[in-house]
């Protein structure tokens, strides 16, 4: 299934600048991982070397941070709107 | 020799002992400086590492110092009259400090910020009368910037923008101020001085002062590792906006900090040091330790630009206990 993923601007230098990109998978481990094969580098940024979601970024599906639903577990179908925003609003 | 700047220090503050103040915008500035203890334990002895503690500012930062410059000036200018309301891009500390002095000198205060700013912020600027406009937060601090210039657009005879990252008064305020307390607070024996890039005001204007005492300070600034970071205040220039008021010749050195090991220094300052600080003093703290080590002897000074209180829903303190062994710390720094 195919879902649309909204990319903050520091992680559009791995996706050509796109805003918003396709991505797919049954759950957003999966997803994280079709990003990865599409724009090789973007899983190390979103994920630590232990494969969690990385303190300073959140992830919602449409709308619902992960961490209150079932984390990289929480299941994703056709449509779902995805959004990875930095838990920071920058400088100053 | 600690013992004795630390005297000569107090000697100087109590000279000028404050005082009742008229107006709460009085009390900006003249923050106190305090010696790291536990977290340099094991540096050579003749390495010292002192923070200036910026929260002690009436609205919580450093934010205040280039504010108020800023403003003042404006007024002194003509740019800001009866009538205009001062309007800014901000992720939140100087949109408090903005909040703040518009509040006392009467003038409104419009705010852009990112919509995913921390809920202490919206909260204590809400409650200081300003209003908010809200910008994409996967925008960041530069979306806030381009939507501020378009709100300024539409109505550029309304606003003043004190337009920090542009302003030459937001350097200028630390080379007159911060830059000057930090000399006269070490007795003129600083040897680093390293802060955070936000804007670069601190270091720029502060590094500029001290580097005319002293062309032997080294002046080193601070900055995330990579676009996609979680220290709040801090800027990653490679793939920001650079702002007008920096210049990276000025500089001796940059340090790229992990979010992670600021974070982890948040943790240590607080567990050992019962201080409570931002992300942003998380990584400063950081840095300069990694400097320290590498010295036989040196009085490093770096700057905290706020305490943590405003950070405690965000995800600096969220969950942070699955991660860390309270009372048996163990940090790979």
């Amino acid at each position: 299934m195919t879902v649309r993923v909204r990319v903050p601007t520091p992680l559009r230098k791995f996706t050509n600048g796109a805003d918003e990109v396709n991505g797919q998978g049954g759950n957003v481990r999966a997803l994280v991982e079709d990003l990865d094969r599409q724009f090789p580098g973007i899983k190390e940024r979103i994920c630590d070397e232990t494969g969690k979601v990385r303190r300073f970024v959140n992830v919602y599906v449409n709308g619902d941070d992960i961490r209150f639903l079932q984390n990289l577990e929480t299941s994703l179908k056709e449509g779902d709107a995805i959004s990875i925003v930095p838990a920071i609003a920058g400088g100053a | 020799m600690i013992t004795s700047i630390t005297a000569r220090a107090l000697a100087r503050e109590a000279a000028v002992e404050p005082r009742i103040a008229n107006s709460v915008l009085d009390l900006v500035g003249n923050t106190p400086v305090l010696q790291i203890g536990r977290i340099a334990q094991g540096l050579s002895p003749a390495v010292r590492i002192f923070a200036k503690l910026e929260g002690f500012n009436p609205g919580g930062s450093v934010k205040d110092r280039p504010a108020l410059k800023m403003v003042q000036e404006g007024i002194r200018s003509g740019k800001l009259a009866a009538g205009k309301s001062i309007i800014d891009s901000t992720s939140g500390n100087t949109g408090i400090a903005l909040a703040l002095i518009g509040r006392v000198l009467g003038y409104p205060v419009e705010l852009v910020m990112p919509s995913n700013v921390s809920t202490e912020r919206k909260r204590i600027i809400a409650a200081l009368g300003a209003k908010i406009i809200f910008s994409d937060p996967l925008e960041g601090s530069d979306g806030a910037i381009r939507l501020c210039r378009k709100v300024l657009e539409e109505n550029a005879d309304k606003y003043f923008k004190p337009d920090q990252y542009f302003n030459p008064m937001n350097p200028q305020v630390h080379y007159e101020t911060t830059g000057p307390e930090i000399y006269r607070q070490t007795g003129g024996e600083i040897t680093h001085f390293i802060a955070g890039i936000g804007t670069g005001g601190t270091i720029m204007g502060a590094g500029r002062y001290l580097k005319e005492k002293n062309p032997r300070i080294r002046v080193i600034a601070v900055e995330p590792d990579d676009a996609l970071h979680g220290l709040e205040g801090l800027k990653h220039m490679a793939s920001s906006i650079v702002p007008g008021i920096y210049d990276e010749k000025a500089l001796d050195e940059k340090i790229a900090i992990s979010t992670e090991d600021a974070y982890a220094m948040v943790y240590r300052l607080a567990q050992e040091e019962g201080l409570l600080v931002g992300q942003s003093s998380g990584a400063a703290m950081h840095a300069t330790l990694r400097i320290a080590r590498k010295l036989r002897s040196g009085t490093l000074v770096t700057v905290f630009p706020d305490f943590g209180d405003k950070y405690l829903t965000t995800n600096l303190w969220v969950g942070w206990r699955d991660k860390m062994s309270v009372g048996n710390l163990n940090f790979s720094i």
